[in-house]
Order: structure tokens, then sequence, then C-alpha cells
């Protein structure tokens, strides 16, 4: 009963009062319980797929997003996890279950070692470079058929679970996990230190960060996390293909995270579960099937053109304001600060401004 | 098998060449990654063959409208799409992925997804040195040194060239200084597309033009690009001709060459990058803190 109150208290003061959160709440609730009340196979496919493509978009928000380090060629970490996963399920006949961490293993080498080639690259030098690394190993697949099964990849990989619903927990569950596990890594002292190489690199080293370890941390971590999505995909489409390593998925995931918002881990993962359910819906229509990509780039500009930062932070800004005493963020209705009782008053406009500065 | 090589590396490079000054200019003056540099290539390629197959312009005139058309297109682009977002530069560049998205799905829904054939433009070969060079393939040589001269000439012996290098330098102040920094982007814009158009005109007849032939040499720009130096016009030139006889070679003197050119000509490019982090004869931007 104490823990329930307590439980209940926690919600109310915590969680209530700000939107986002709720909206969070009902979000991973939602997706947890939508198997009980909709279970059709159509729908949970395509959201199974949507939670697969959030986990790597997230991995990529932060190590473009935090860090800075843009990269063009993050398919390389989900072709790795896939191609990895597949080969040892299938060549050795391990468990689906002890493949997929392999899988993620093996994509956490590739971020430590493209994460070491690229520590001298910065800006967008380090976006084209890093752009090469996935088509060269896409040439290196196409060169060698034999092992890697070439144009149409490795097939017949095992399933990890076999109905449509537990595929979809599957995916689901690791999803939040890694999601909320990125979150929390990058609102810790650990974010701060990715934010400060980020706005400034030469000001980081000089306070005594070790700014290429973290950067190698980084690239391994986000390359851990798109590798394991990548197995993931592998084992639920029962394939590897070329296309997890193509340009056009780096693309999509660079317009994932700059959609979303950069540097909020919820950003992109907001904008994949807006974009990816709606492309296909838009796909499954006749005519639209063909404009489908059309639709979605269009979409895109036009919300770029309206929101510049992003959409999360866009919609956040108008659900929230920030104190301007503590700096915490309280709800739209609140006139002042939740927490220090500051008054948060509506933006001041105009003349009136600059008559209060002087 | 050499003569072949040095043909092809050459009239490869060329092309390349013109892709690569153009990104790299736009990049020296306005810092925008146009990842729709090769998609107005693809668009240019695209308006010529219409012209030439469906109007009865002859070559030379629908070439010209061609690249006209798709210069000013790519002006009204830039106003209507880049710069509303300038200030945003993660904005900038999504908005030009989205518009080569556009452009190639636009091309695809009107087109098909089939190769489409251009007839050559001029038919005939010549002989130099026991190898026979197609009068095509002669073609995109002298126009991409026309062009190539043709920028030269602008950049270095006019007063907009003057502005662009200015504003390429220091933007800040290039403004202070009184030029009209946007209209030298506008313009910088124009030269760029300019040059990819030339490009997507004169390969039409030699490769296959269809709405994905954007993506490939897209790569290979920016590995030249970045091989030479961002920014650097004679870095771009050497990177083009750099690429252009890499992948000749991997080409006629590789088995299963033609899968690992791109991977060899990115993974030159990753060696130089790793030996000098600014490309060949770039310039170590300051850092802009």
């Amino acid at each position: 009963m104490y823990w329930l109150r307590r439980g209940w208290a926690e919600l109310r003061n915590e969680v209530f009062v700000l939107p986002s959160r709720t909206l969070v709440l009902i979000w991973v609730l939602a997706l947890l319980l939508l198997p009980l009340v909709y279970g059709d196979a159509y729908v949970m496919r395509i959201l199974t797929m949507t939670c697969i493509f959030a986990m790597f978009a997230a991995s990529w928000d932060l190590l473009a997003g935090y860090t800075g380090q843009v990269n063009f060629g993050h398919a390389l970490f989900f072709g790795a996890g896939a191609y990895a996963s597949a080969l040892l399920s299938l060549k050795l006949g391990l468990s689906p279950w002890l493949t997929i961490w392999a899988g993620a293993a093996v994509a956490l080498l590739f971020g430590f070692g493209v994460g070491y080639l690229c520590l001298r690259l910065r800006g967008s030098y380090l976006s084209l470079a890093t752009l090469a690394f996935p088509l060269i190993a896409l040439g290196l697949l196409f060169a060698f058929p034999d092992f890697s099964g070439g144009e149409l990849g490795i097939s017949g990989v095992r399933r990890l679970a076999l109905t449509p619903t537990a595929n979809y927990y599957l995916a689901v569950v690791s999803m939040l996990v890694i999601v909320f596990g990125l979150w929390l890594l990058a609102d810790s002292k650990f974010g701060i230190v990715l934010h400060a190489i980020r706005d400034d690199e030469v000001a980081a080293r000089a306070s005594g960060i070790n700014t290429l370890r973290y950067k190698m941390t980084v690239f391994a971590i986000a390359g851990a996390a798109a590798g394991f999505a990548g197995a993931l995909f592998a084992h639920y489409l029962r394939v590897a293909g070329p296309s997890t390593l193509e340009v056009a998925l780096s693309f999509q995931v660079v317009i994932w995270g700059i959609f979303g918002g950069l540097a909020t881990i919820y950003g992109p993962v907001v904008a994949v579960f807006l974009l990816y359910p709606l492309t296909e819906w838009l796909g499954s229509f006749r005519a639209f099937g063909e404009l489908r990509l059309l639709i979605f780039a269009v979409i895109v500009l036009l919300v770029l053109l309206f929101m510049p930062r992003g959409l999360t932070p866009f919609v956040r800004d108008k659900m929230e304001t920030q104190c301007p005493r503590c700096k915490q963020r309280n709800g739209f209705w609140r006139k002042i600060c939740r927490l220090c009782g500051a008054a948060l008053q509506a933006q001041v406009s105009g003349a009136k401004r600059l008559v209060g500065h002087q | 098998m050499l003569q072949d090589i040095l043909v092809t590396g050459l009239v490869n490079g060329g092309v390349y060449a013109l892709l690569a000054i153009g990104f790299s200019l736009i990049f020296g003056v306005a810092r925008i990654v146009n990842i729709a540099h090769t998609a107005f290539y693809m668009l240019a390629a695209y308006a010529f063959y219409t012209l030439l197959v469906k109007t009865a312009l002859g070559f030379v005139l629908s070439a010209l409208i061609a690249v006209g058309g798709v210069t000013l297109f790519s002006v009204l682009c830039y106003r209507l799409v880049i710069e509303p977002v300038r200030e945003h530069e993660a904005a900038v560049l999504i908005a030009t992925i989205a518009l080569a998205l556009i452009f190639q799905e636009v091309m695809l829904f009107s087109f098909g997804g089939h190769f489409l054939g251009i007839p050559s433009t001029l038919e005939g070969a010549v002989r130099v040195l026991g190898v026979s060079i197609p009068y095509q393939r002669l073609l995109i040589l002298v126009v991409a040194a026309a062009m190539l001269a043709f920028v030269w000439f602008v950049l270095y012996r006019t007063r907009l060239g003057l502005a662009i290098r200015a504003t390429a330098n220091d933007l800040e102040v290039a403004n202070l200084m009184g030029m009209n920094v946007h209209r030298v982007a506008m313009a910088t814009v124009a030269i760029s597309v300019l040059l990819a158009a030339v490009a997507g005109v004169v390969v039409a007849p030699v490769f296959v033009v269809d709405p994905f032939m954007w993506l490939a040499p897209l790569v290979t720009m920016l590995a030249i690009v970045v091989l030479g130096g961002l920014g650097s016009l004679k870095g771009s030139l050497i990177g083009a001709l750099i690429i252009g006889y890499v992948e000749a070679i991997t080409v006629f003197a590789v088995p299963a060459g033609a899968y690992l050119k791109g991977a060899v000509a990115l993974l030159i490019m990753v060696i130089v990058l790793l030996a000098r982090p600014e490309g060949l004869f770039g310039v170590a931007f300051e850092e802009e803190r």
C-alpha cells in the first residue's frame, strides 16, 4: 500500500506535471498494451519494423546529435550487425539469442574501427568520409558472393520467435531498453561531456577531457546499438541483404534524426514512429504506392521549412516553457515555476522588450 | 589495355572534375553540403533526352536549353528551399537530400525506371597512338576542358569571381566590405549547377539515363572532393583525375573489378584522409567557434 501511494505521488509530481513526460508514459503504455487490444498481424509487422528503426535512429543521434560526429555511413553498423548475426546463425548453427549479441559485438568493433579512423577528421570531412565505409563493405560483399550471398544476401536465417505478437514484444522491449538506456546515458555526466565535445572540442580538451577516448567510446556504443537493431532486423525478416548497407538507409537515418530534432534521443524515435508507419501506410494504397517516397520527401521538406530545428524541439517549446531562474521546464498552463516559484511571464514582444532592457 | 585505361581514366576524370569542382565551389562559398548536386546532373540528362527525342530541336539547341533550364531551376530551388533555412546547417543538409529524393521520384514517375538510350551526338572515331577514341568521348573531354577554362576565367578574371573568392575566404568580412553575400551565393549555385548540368548533358549519350543515375557519381564526387580537400578547386581537379584513373585501372586490371571500383576509390580516399585529414590541397579551415 505504501509503495502504491508512493508510486502515485511520484507519478503525479514528476510525470503529470509536464505534458511531454505524460506523452512518453502514454506512448510506452500504448506500445505495451496494443497487442492485447488489437492484434492485427500487419500492424504488428509495421510496428516491429518501426521499433527496430527507432533503435537505429536513436543510436545515430547519440553520435551525431550529442557528439557532433555527423555520421553519413551509419548503415555500416546496421549491416555489420545483420550480416554477422545471420552468418553466425547460418554457418555455425548458433542460437539466434546468442548471435544477436554477437552481431552487436561485431558492430561495436566496427564502431571502434570507424571511430579510430575518424579521430582526426571533423565536420564535413567526417561526414563525407564515413559515407565511404558502408560502400566499401558493399563492394567487398559483391566481390565475394560465395561468402556473402551477393545481391541476394543471406536468406533463411532462423527466427527469434514464432508468432507476430512475440516478435513484436521482443522488438518493443529491446527498443524501450535501448532508447531509455541511451537517454539516461545522454542525460548523465557522460552526455554533458559529449555536448562539450560537439560545441567546442578544443575547449573540452583544454578542460582536461580526453576527447579522443570519449569519441571512440561513443562510436562503439552507437555502433553496438545500431548493430543490435540490425541483428534483430535480420532475424525478423530472415534475410540479411545488401539493402542494409545502402546509401539510402544511411540517408534515411539522417533524415529521421534531423527531422525529429538533433541531440534529443527522443526526437529521432518520434520521427521514426511518425514517418515509417506513414510511408508504409501510403505505400499500401495502389495509387500512392509509387509516390510513397515523393510524399515522404515533400513532407520532410515542408516540415523543415517551418520548424528548422526539427519537430520535437518545436512542439516541446509550444507545450512547455523554461523557468528563467532555475531552468526547469513547466507546463504551458502554469504562471509560476513549479520548483522555484519564479514568475513565468509570457514572451514580451516588440518595443516593450527593448524598453525592458534599458 | 593500357590505352583503354588511359582514355577511360581521362574521360571519366573529366566528368568527375566538372561535378566535383561545382560541389567544391558551393561548399567553399556557402558551406552547403549539396547532396542534390548530382541530382541536377540527372535532371539535365533527362531534360536533354526529352528535348532531343520528343521535339526535333537538334543537338546543340536542346543541349543549351537543357543546361539553361536546369540552371534556372536550381536557383529557384535555392531561393525557395535552401535560403529560408540557411542558418540551420542540419536542416540545409536534409533539405538537399529531400530535394534529390523528390527529383528522383518525379523522374521515376514520369519516365519510368528503365534505362533510356540517347542516340550518340557524334558518330565515328579518331585514332590516336593506335587507340580508337569515339568522337563522343572526345567531345566529353573537349567540353570538360572548355568548362574548366570558363570557370577559371570567371573566378580569376572577373569581378564576380573576385567576390566569390572573397566570400569563400571569409563570409563576414566580405559582407562588411559591401558585397551582397546572398547574391554571391546565388551566383555560385548557378555556376556550380551549370557545371553539373553540362556534365549531365555530355555524358547522357555515353552512360545510361535512369532515375538512379545520380547515386553512383554522388559518392565518387564526394570521395574526390574530400580527397582533394573541401573547397579547393585545384584539389578537386587533381582528385578527379586520380579517382578516374584508379577506377579505370581497377575495372580493367582486377578480376571482379567492376564491383570493386567504387570500393577501391573510396579506400584511396580513406587512406589519404588518414595521412592528411584536410585532404591533398585543403586548407585546414580555422576552427569556427
